[in-house]
């Protein structure tokens, strides 16, 4: 298993998803090593082994040069680059390919399992030596990444290469399979959809606490309704078409606030547009938020949104439904492909997003026949059924028995 | 003794389905029911010209060709006002011939609300407006009177009866549901509880779904069902008993069971075996009646309809928003019909058509069998959505009324 990230070094839904499908995997017998570009303790993964391709600490694993950005890419081959220079990103992706090398030549793999263009390069040098199957899963493609802009040729070339050797390939959703056709031109045949779940037993049993928010509770009280949306504030999340949407259902319904949480490039612009179209008073920007005041937000929220101009998966809009939330989510967001009891609208479209955030607030039974038949949806989807699908396609191919 | 008969009885009816309405239009647009997409089923004169082309012609040809051929065969019809205000536009010559139709005399129509509602079960004096309003209709179209009554959903109970039978109604319909019949058939007359005059006929199920909801199932065992085959059924179950009521939804004939399923063909030729057997004729609902009178009481004090396998009103009001949408809209009643505005009152009363309350039924929505769920919107939550929007307009258009704003 080739991955980038493990809880609790994550940035995102990432290294959740690795976490809870090796772990499921694991269940149903298969034998995992798991390789991370960084030299950190995981707690609770004695299910599998996991191996640190280098010495660097979890943070430094987009290079020493801080947290990844695409922009700063320029060196495609890896022949060109220097394993040495750790500042440069490609100089930790050229020494995580060296240390799979070295791996797989002591211990033959049945299956190797690579997640994003991240790994995708060891993944395929690793097939190379060992003439083991190639499973490329993707979470996420450049184009989801950057939005409606174009993203990074280097990463598209890349995705282009892993997602031509690979034997099979897994995509979280089909609006990812789509664009793996569409835009790399990759015969459908060979993509399977394998949605993402969510380990509500892992979530524990979480005691919301009201002082968090405490404002926002107070309006509540008075019959507000708190409308959250919990994402990194980039391009692709759509979020000033959520601002406008805002501004839209205030127009109609005046009982409600809008909580922004997280952080990111446009948080400046949000909250200059918030003011351009005169609600400021009724949006809050939390900043960055972890630990107990991202979930917290999920339980003030009465309203989710993920209002994302594209988006692979979408976890959050699972986790905002077990915090209780109706939720509401974009056309663009692979997670509605699995989901009945939620609204759906086109990203760009701000009239029919403001109107049923409207009609949630306004109606009291329309939103708790939202929040409570979602529950038996979210709840139907298990990593279990994740991992068999994974045994499943090992076992397929080169009748392989893992 | 009176001959061996077949009670068949069709239900005809369209609602005026609410268009994509939202918050925006509300106190804006007051038009519910005029979606432009042709796109999409809720686009009202699309839905009535498909079916009208798929199942009222041919079948009401078809009825007509049977009633010429034998003499014995008769049918009743139930015709919904929402679907004659519908045909009288888009489809005129629909009309005509159902015209043609009861101006055999034998056919007969059967009274229910005009706007196929549950007002019954909300408002009495509401229902009964309802119930006239329809009665005066097919007086007005057709030139004939009602004696037999339908609610809509055939949602039944006994205090339904003894209004019905109070109101003077010779006979009322209702599912054959087991679990209140127990050993007892549905192939036979019956007095409801607690009533003087009325007589009751029970809904044959078996025999009503094996052609509204069996007929061209590949998967079931019998398929493909032949005219023979049925016929023996038929036989098999009046043995000893004097009639046999297959109600059922009309369109089952070219819309819910399509031409090529062979529907058309199956049951012209059917008639003709039926009516082969000398001792076997058709009846209309009240010359069953007419014909048997009843031998035994049956009661029924919780509703019964003929829906689902549970026979509830689950499906039009088991979630939340159902009984909010129901409550919201009913609570206008004083004020709308003081109003006395032609037009909202008549808008509030299309909103009354129970086909709203189904659209936003969850039910099956959430274990994923969305084919049990027949809808033109995307979810019941924007079913909901839109009619609440409409029904917000509704009541600014009445709040207008009670300021002078205009008058209608």
């Amino acid at each position: 298993m080739l991955g980038w990230e493990l809880p609790p070094h994550n940035s995102g839904g990432l290294g959740v998803a690795c976490y809870h499908m090796s772990k499921a995997l694991a269940l149903q017998g298969a034998s995992i090593d798991f390789v991370v570009p960084y030299d950190a303790h995981h707690p609770e993964t004695e299910f599998m082994t996991i191996h640190a391709a280098t010495k660097l600490g979890p943070l430094d694993r987009y290079g020493l040069m801080g947290a990844y950005d695409s922009k700063y890419l320029r060196k495609i081959g890896l022949d060109e680059v220097d394993a040495d220079d750790l500042k440069d990103m490609r100089g930790v992706q050229k020494r995580y390919v060296q240390f799979v090398e070295r791996m797989v030549k002591d211990k033959q793999p049945d299956a190797i399992h690579a997640h994003d263009w991240l790994t995708m390069e060891a993944g395929m040098r690793a097939k190379e030596l060992t003439d083991a199957p190639l499973i490329v899963h993707v979470h996420a493609t450049e184009f989801d990444r950057s939005g409606e802009k174009f993203g990074n040729p280097i990463v598209h070339e890349i995705e282009y290469q892993g997602l031509m050797m690979a034997d099979r390939i897994i995509a979280v959703s089909n609006i990812t399979k789509n664009i793996i056709v569409e835009r790399y031109g990759i015969p459908a045949d060979k993509i399977e959809v394998v949605y993402n779940a969510i380990d509500t037993a892992a979530m524990g049993q979480y005691e919301y606490d009201r002082s968090t928010y405490t404002y926002l509770e107070t309006l509540k009280s008075e019959g507000y309704t708190v409308v959250a949306t919990v994402t990194r504030f980039t391009i692709q999340k759509g979020l000033t078409h959520f601002v406008k949407a805002a501004a839209r259902a205030l127009e109609k319904y005046d009982k409600l606030v809008f909580l922004l949480a997280g952080d990111g490039e446009q948080r400046d612009e949000l909250i200059r547009l918030s003011a351009d179209l005169g609600i400021s008073d009724k949006v809050f920007f939390t900043g960055f938020v972890r630990g107990k005041q991202w979930r917290d937000a999920y339980n003030v929220a009465d309203i989710f949104v993920m209002s994302s101009v594209s988006e692979p998966f979408g976890l959050t809009a699972l986790e905002a439904a077990h915090y209780g939330a109706a939720v509401i989510v974009s056309r663009q967001a692979g997670v509605g492909e699995i989901l009945r009891s939620v609204f759906k609208y086109d990203f760009w479209d701000t009239d029919v997003l403001a109107d049923q955030i409207v009609g949630i607030a306004a109606s009291p039974a329309l939103s708790k026949d939202l929040r409570e038949n979602i529950k038996y949806e979210y709840t139907r989807i298990s990593w279990t059924d994740v991992a068999k699908q994974c045994m499943e396609l090992y076992k397929r191919m080169k009748g392989v028995t893992v | 003794m009176s001959k061996r008969g077949i009670v068949l009885y069709l239900h005809v009816h369209q609602p005026w389905r609410v268009r994509k309405y939202s918050i925006f239009d509300t106190a804006a647009h007051h038009d519910y029911f005029n979606e432009q997409s042709w796109d999409t089923d809720r686009n009202n004169q699309k839905v009535l010209e498909k079916v009208a082309d798929k199942s009222y012609r041919p079948m009401n040809a078809l009825l007509e060709k049977l009633l010429n051929q034998h003499p014995d065969f008769k049918v009743s019809l139930s015709i919904t006002g929402t679907f004659i205000e519908q045909a009288e536009k888009w489809a005129p010559d629909v009309i005509e011939s159902f015209k043609r139709l009861v101006d055999t005399g034998r056919v007969e129509i059967v009274s229910e609300t005009y706007y196929h509602s549950l007002a019954f079960f909300y408002s009495r004096e509401e229902f009964e407006r309802q119930v006239e309003q329809h009665r005066q209709k097919v007086r007005d179209l057709f030139g004939v009177e009602t004696s037999v009554f339908r609610n809509t959903e055939l949602a039944y109970n006994d205090q339904l009866a003894q209004w019905a039978d109070r109101a003077g109604f010779k006979g009322i319909l209702a599912e054959g549901w087991d679990p209140v019949l127990e050993w007892r058939s549905p192939n036979h007359v019956y007095r409801p509880h607690g009533t003087d005059n009325i007589a009751l006929l029970l809904k044959n199920y078996h025999l009503s779904d094996d052609l509204a909801f069996r007929f061209s199932n590949k998967a079931w065992t019998e398929w493909p069902l032949t005219s023979d085959r049925y016929n023996e059924w038929a036989n098999a179950s009046i043995n000893d008993s004097s009639i046999i009521n297959l109600f059922m939804d009309y369109e089952t004939f070219g819309e819910h069971q399509w031409a090529d399923t062979g529907i058309f063909d199956f049951f012209e030729s059917f008639v003709g075996k039926w009516l082969e057997n000398p001792d076997h004729t058709f009846y209309t609902v009240s010359g069953a009646i007419d014909a048997h009178p009843p031998e035994h009481t049956i009661s029924m004090p919780n509703t019964v309809t003929w829906a689902d396998s549970e026979r509830d009103l689950t499906a039009w009001l088991g979630n939340s928003m159902q009984h909010e949408a129901m409550r919201h809209l009913y609570d206008l009643e004083d004020g709308i019909i003081r109003s006395g505005d032609q037009q909202l009152i008549s808008d509030w009363r299309n909103l009354q058509t129970s086909d709203h309350a189904y659209y936003m039924c969850t039910k099956w929505f959430t274990d994923g069998d969305v084919h049990a769920y027949f809808s033109p919107y995307e979810s019941p939550y924007d079913a909901f959505l839109y009619f609440m929007n409409a029904l917000r307009d509704v009541r600014y258009r009445l709040l207008e009324h009670s300021r002078g704003g205009f008058n209608g």
